[in-house]
């Protein structure tokens, strides 16, 4: 995994509650097995019905063209496990997204991929939220991971708390199973353990055959 | 220290505490479908990794399998590559995959429990958000992204935060045509769609327990709708004599000393929750969703919120809500005409499902201009239902009659409704464009779903006579 320690870019407001995968990442997009990653992202708010552009769409507006940063509302991410949803993010150049709260499952998906997600507490969010409205995408703004600040035009620094497994786990961009392997003896003495009390567990016998 | 069936099934299951602080929790049995696990196989094998555990995992061609009768690979175009690379990945892997043809074939969270492949008290995952359906036989499942997925298959354990426990308990007794699906629609609808974020919730109560098993599964399927990271029944007697004799589930000598031990799986007396929730079902009506999210949810005698009445902070939502699915503030559901109607989907597409909407159809006609739908969760349900005479109710009564798949839920497998339609559907998510785009999508029991496609408008169930004979 890309480990994440700084990433400076446009900071878009999509302040929205309950965006869900399917309007991030549309299963119809997904008939490929190796889809456009960068077209799918949002791509149902980004067409009118006649196909064309929507100007009113805010990642279609010039200033927010080449997006770095997403910021929005509660529960982002919503509904289906598709990676997608990151990997379209990713494929966008956004690599961090600052939301009032993440669904289970996508903020699992973006700690996996080096996508750091942030939730503000709640002061902090409304002013950064009013910051990145009235900044308009004319300038970047900067997260630093090891400094846990966001830094950005017209204002002071935000900071953000994110728990500390996390934060290294992305620093580093540690391998996943790589850090699970370390505990290979553990998982055979688990699978020995479980085989003496609750055997039927390891066993996946078809009765008939 | 009394502990809840949650905690007793996780600390079971903790097979270390990781460097980061993650647990290590052992994953039991591992359900792969095609959508995403050739992603995961792909990863593997760059990495050169094997899967540690192909005796412990199963793969179902679901997503993106055509419906129509004779379907092949080629009858879904999009879809070939998908199940080319899962037969692939599953050959390389020797891990075994109900192929489209195979005679057991279906939607994952059908086949799973139907084959007997899961157990009370047994950690289950799947690359879907809908996973915790088989939590309906007490079984602890969590669904999963595609790098989770490679991580399964590379280790056997998925590496977790202990999330906090839920109890929603389910009061009363359910009246007739009221089913596992309205419950759940309400639930949702008092909660909210990310009501259960964090949690795994445990559904207890009078009502559960009335619960056939296949209710059960209806309502742990909608879990995901609230937020929910995973939710379980306790299992009990009717929960054993289900799966007795399932081929995968364990037989003989085995099979009483599992029996044994799965009558001690339950919540101590006492057992702290960090969050309860009540619902009386008594007095609850067939629900219906009204809006573009699961939580937008009526009575099927209610009306249509009114923004102007509304909070504040929900008004833009419902505004936004009403215009997508054309509907005016303050009216009723009940008799508004619909283009489709859809019964299937791993919420509502096993046996007992399709016998409910066949009790009403029988010897009855769908209404005219009205493509109605059946698909069946998967191939031994269909046979089952065939056996039982259900598909030429079905068939009798102008419904289509599918081979089994995920079909019009998410539309994977190019089923799906035409720009500006409304469609009653049977799934899980009315979220905007799910079932096409435009399609206007209300979520509702089998039942409902039928009674709609015979009028050709929202229909209240408990209106209809009985199905003639």
């Amino acid at each position: 995994m890309q480990p994440f320690t700084r990433h400076t870019g446009i900071a878009v407001p999509l302040i929205k509650d309950d965006i869900n995968t399917d309007q991030i990442a549309p299963v119809q997009s997904m008939r490929k097995l190796k889809p456009d990653y960068q077209a799918l992202l949002f791509m149902r708010a980004r067409r009118r019905d006649d196909g064309s552009e929507d100007p009113d769409f805010v990642l279609n507006q010039p200033q927010f063209r080449q997006p770095g940063i997403l910021v929005t509302g509660h529960n982002f991410g919503a509904g289906s496990s598709r990676e997608a949803a990151v990997w379209g993010m990713l494929a966008n150049n956004i690599r961090v997204i600052v939301a009032r709260s993440f669904a289970d499952i996508y903020r699992e998906n973006c700690l996996q991929n080096g996508l750091l997600p942030i939730v503000l507490a709640a002061e902090t969010a409304d002013a950064f939220e009013k910051r990145v409205v009235a900044v308009n995408g004319e300038a970047p703004f900067t997260v630093d991971l090891q400094s846990q600040l966001i830094t950005g035009p017209a204002g002071p620094d935000f900071a953000f708390d994110i728990p500390s497994a996390d934060r290294m786990r992305l620093l580093e961009g540690l391998d996943d199973i790589g850090l699970t392997l370390k505990h290979a003896d553990e998982i055979v003495d688990w699978e020995r353990r479980i085989s003496a009390d609750q055997p039927w567990l390891q066993n996946t016998a078809d009765s008939r055959t | 220290m009394p502990a809840t069936l949650f905690d007793k099934i996780w600390d079971s299951h903790l097979v270390a505490r990781r460097a980061d602080g993650r647990d290590l929790i052992y994953i039991d049995r591992h359900v792969l479908h095609e959508l995403h696990a050739p992603h995961a196989f792909e990863q593997l094998q760059k990495q050169q990794r094997p899967v540690r555990r192909p005796d412990l995992t199963f793969s179902m061609q679901d997503h993106t399998v055509a419906t129509k009768p004779g379907r092949d690979d080629s009858t879904n175009p999009s879809g070939a590559a998908f199940l080319k690379a899962m037969r692939e990945g599953s050959h390389r892997n020797a891990i075994r995959l109900f192929d489209i043809d195979d005679p057991e074939q279906g939607i994952s969270h059908v086949v799973a429990p139907e084959l007997g492949m899961v157990l009370p008290g047994a950690t289950h995952a799947v690359p879907d958000s809908h996973a915790s359906t088989v939590g309906g036989l007490g079984a602890l499942a969590f669904g999963c992204g595609t790098t989770e997925l490679a991580h399964i298959l590379a280790t056997q354990v998925m590496a977790l935060r202990r999330p906090k426990r839920m109890l929603i308990r389910l009061d009363g007794r359910l009246g007739p045509h009221v089913t596992a699906k309205d419950v759940a629609l309400r639930i949702i609808a008092e909660l909210g769609v990310a009501g259960a974020r964090g949690h795994v919730v445990e559904y207890a109560g009078a009502a559960v327990r009335a619960m056939p098993i296949e209710s059960r599964m209806t309502l742990c399927n909608l879990n995901i709708e609230m937020g929910g990271r995973s939710g379980f029944v306790a299992p009990d007697e009717s929960t054993f004599s289900w799966i007795s004799g399932r081929p995968f589930a364990p037989q003989g000598a085995m099979w009483e000393r599992a029996l044994a031990h799965w009558r001690t799986l339950g919540s101590d007396e006492g057992a702290a929750f960090d969050r309860e929730h009540v619902l009386d079902c008594s007095s609850l009506e067939p629900q219906i969703t009204w809006g573009t999210d699961p939580s937008q949810v009526l009575g099927i005698s209610g009306r249509v919120p009114d923004p102007s009445a509304a909070d504040q902070s929900r008004r833009a939502a419902i505004e936004s809500a009403l215009a997508y699915m054309g509907l005016e503030p303050g009216m009723a559901l009940a008799g508004l005409p619909v283009d489709r109607v859809f019964i299937g989907s791993c919420t509502n597409s096993r046996l007992p499902d399709l016998q409910a909407a066949a009790d009403v159809v029988r010897g009855r006609h769908v209404a005219e201009g009205v493509i109605a739908m059946v698909v069946p969760g998967s191939t031994s349900v269909k046979r089952a239902a065939e056996a039982a005479g259900l598909d030429r109710v079905f068939r009798d009564a102008g419904f289509l009659w599918g081979e089994s798949g995920c079909s019009m839920c998410a539309g994977g497998n190019g089923d799906r409704g035409e720009p500006g339609e409304r469609c009653v559907s049977t799934t899980n998510r009315n979220f905007e464009h799910r079932q096409g785009p435009k399609v206007r999508t209300h979520l509702v029991s089998p039942a409902t779903a039928a009674a709609t496609a015979l009028a050709g408008r929202i229909a209240d169930v408990r209106h209809v006579p009985p199905g003639r004979t």
